[in-house]
């Protein structure tokens, strides 16, 4: 049987932030550690599949790692422009996860 | 057993604390006190211009808790990247303020003045002989992004604080500094474990961000072991907890698992968290030292020009539904009409329609019933800048679009002036690895007798 998931429910945390002034860097916390085993396990988040959610080519992903002690997955990829250079929306990245927040999945 | 306890009393230099966490902290008696006052993360600007991002009082505030504490108990009050950027007047105006205090309440201690300011043809130097690295995504910097560099800073590992602790300093104002090393430095100077102390360190360099609920205006202790390390909060209303603890691991980091810093990178693969109590033990984190004296990190801004800002909304329907077309007109306008002074850059920043904040999230479910607009303008001088910007709003607040029925004006303004100067606009123009060498981060010691400085 299919189950359908919110991300907005199933996670504490959905945040992104600079590292550095080259990188936006997304952190998804999950509530349940089970829940993140099977997301893991599921290899949900690929660098694909959030290529497609921010519409962004692919090689602008960094990395998408899983990272248990935490029940997280980081993604960190390329920013769109250095931080603060003319055109800058958010010099500390730290709105860029709205997307995330309507990300659904099927486990 | 052997313990090694570090008070990190706020986030940042400047972000405060309640004085009640302090003082728990100071009953824990720590070994050291300790405090990051900077990061790229404010932009460009105050590492160009040299300027401090927070602000003087609130960093006295700080400060007059933590030198009185720290020379009352006899124990180490080290700051990195003081100042916010780490550059030499950042250094100056963070020497000052702890001058001021120490005059005033008649302090007496050694301190060491630690400089991460690079002068231009050092950097020119290792560049031409090839030992300047590309730090990936950031650009490969050329001679010109050098030469144009206001200010540039090399991010100091734990040595140079071991060193002037070494010589006897209580009291380190330090310029650019990988931000766990100054929690750190004082543990592996007494022996400790050099993975679990910057773990320590890059955890605690943030404060109660790291406990739950977090902030970033309060206290952190903590408590170095042989074999691990333990985070304690010092308000009774937080406390710390696996998850935040582990969550903050990956706060502002590309890589969880793998954090390169200078001299070496923190490897948290085999890193376990376990709940004590109302604290958390951390054990496992190690540290894989380069070869060699390795490579530092790079940082520089450079000067773009001079921002004017208007600000202003409309909550016009038939201008929101036609705003990227009008403003679209608005810049052929303005373009048309100082086609003799083209080197400028017009922006027109609209939020509310879903797109203002955010570089992704373009699309919104239904009109917006306003919108705010600001008019950015950038040119070499301050005086293009407004004028580019000043026949930019007039122009869109009479501008004729299609349909209009509100033909008295545009745009609501809050201000009068409409028109704000914006000040100085600087680009980061180095982010990028040299190679280490040996004296890059001179230390000048200062004795201060009863609050009169020598040095």
């Amino acid at each position: 049987m299919v189950k359908y998931f919110d991300l907005f429910d199933m996670a504490d945390v959905i945040r992104s932030k600079n590292a550095g002034p080259y990188e936006f860097t997304f952190d998804i916390i999950f509530k349940d550690a089970d829940h993140f085993e099977e997301f893991a396990k599921a290899d949900i988040m690929t660098p694909a599949v959030f290529a497609k959610l921010y519409n962004i080519p692919e090689t602008d992903i960094i990395s998408v790692i899983y990272f248990a002690p935490a029940k997280a997955v980081k993604i960190t990829i390329i920013r769109p422009m250095a931080s603060g250079d003319l055109g800058e929306k958010d010099i500390y990245g730290a709105q860029q996860h709205a997307p995330l927040l309507d990300f659904e999945y099927t486990l | 057993m052997k313990e090694f306890r570090i008070l990190s009393p706020t986030a940042i230099l400047g972000y405060g604390f309640p004085a009640a966490s302090f003082e728990e902290g100071m009953r824990r008696k720590p070994h050291a006190i300790a405090v990051d006052a900077g990061s790229t993360d404010p932009g460009p600007y105050y590492l160009g211009s040299g300027k401090s991002f927070t602000d003087r009082g609130a960093v006295k505030r700080d400060l007059e808790f933590m030198l009185t504490a720290a020379v009352a108990e006899g124990i180490p009050l080290i700051i990195g990247s003081a100042g916010g950027a780490g550059a030499n007047s950042h250094l100056d105006w963070n020497v000052d303020i702890i001058r001021e205090i120490a005059a005033e309440k008649k302090l007496s201690f050694k301190a060491a003045v630690i400089s991460s300011q690079l002068a231009h043809d050092v950097v020119l130097k290792s560049f031409n002989a090839g030992d300047v690295k590309e730090l990936h995504p950031a650009p490969m910097p050329t001679a010109k992004h050098i030469e144009d560099s206001t200010n540039i800073v090399a991010q100091m590992s734990e040595k140079p604080f071991i060193d002037a602790l070494d010589a006897g300093a209580q009291v380190i104002i330090a310029g650019r500094s990988y931000d766990p090393v100054v929690f750190a430095a004082p543990a592996i100077r007494a022996g400790f474990d050099a993975g679990l102390a910057l773990h320590m360190g890059k955890i605690l360099e943030c404060a109660a961000i790291a406990a739950f609920p977090g902030s970033g205006s309060d206290c952190m202790l903590g408590i170095l072991r042989e074999d691990c390390f333990e985070l304690n909060t010092l308000n009774p209303a937080r406390k710390c907890t696996v998850t935040s603890v582990a969550a903050h691991t990956l706060y502002e980091k590309s890589d969880p698992t793998s954090l390169p810093g200078p001299g070496g990178a923190l490897d948290l693969r085999q890193t376990t968290f376990e709940q004590a109590g109302d604290g958390v033990i951390v054990r496992g984190s190690k540290f894989v030292a380069d070869e060699g004296l390795g490579f530092v990190k790079l940082e520089a801004a450079r000067l773009v020009g001079r921002r004017t800002l208007s600000i202003a909304a409309t909550i016009d329907p038939i201008m929101i539904a036609q705003l990227g077309k009008v403003i679209s007109a608005v810049k052929e306008r303005v373009n048309a009409n100082f086609e003799n002074l083209r080197d400028f850059y017009l922006d027109f920043k609209t939020y509310g329609a879903g797109n203002g904040a955010s570089f992704y999230d373009g699309d919104t479910c239904c009109p917006p019933s306003e919108i705010a607009i600001i008019i950015e303008a950038v040119a070499d001088t301050r005086e293009l800048a407004d004028t580019i910007c000043s026949f930019a709003r007039s122009t869109l607040l009479h501008y004729g679009y299609e349909d209009r029925k509100s033909t008295a004006g545009n745009l609501a303004f809050p201000f009068s002036p409409s028109d704000f100067a914006g000040g100085d606009v600087y680009e980061f123009s180095l982010y990028c690895l040299m190679k280490a060498e040996a004296d890059m981060f001179p230390i000048k010691y200062v004795d201060c007798k009863e609050g009169v400085w020598n040095g």
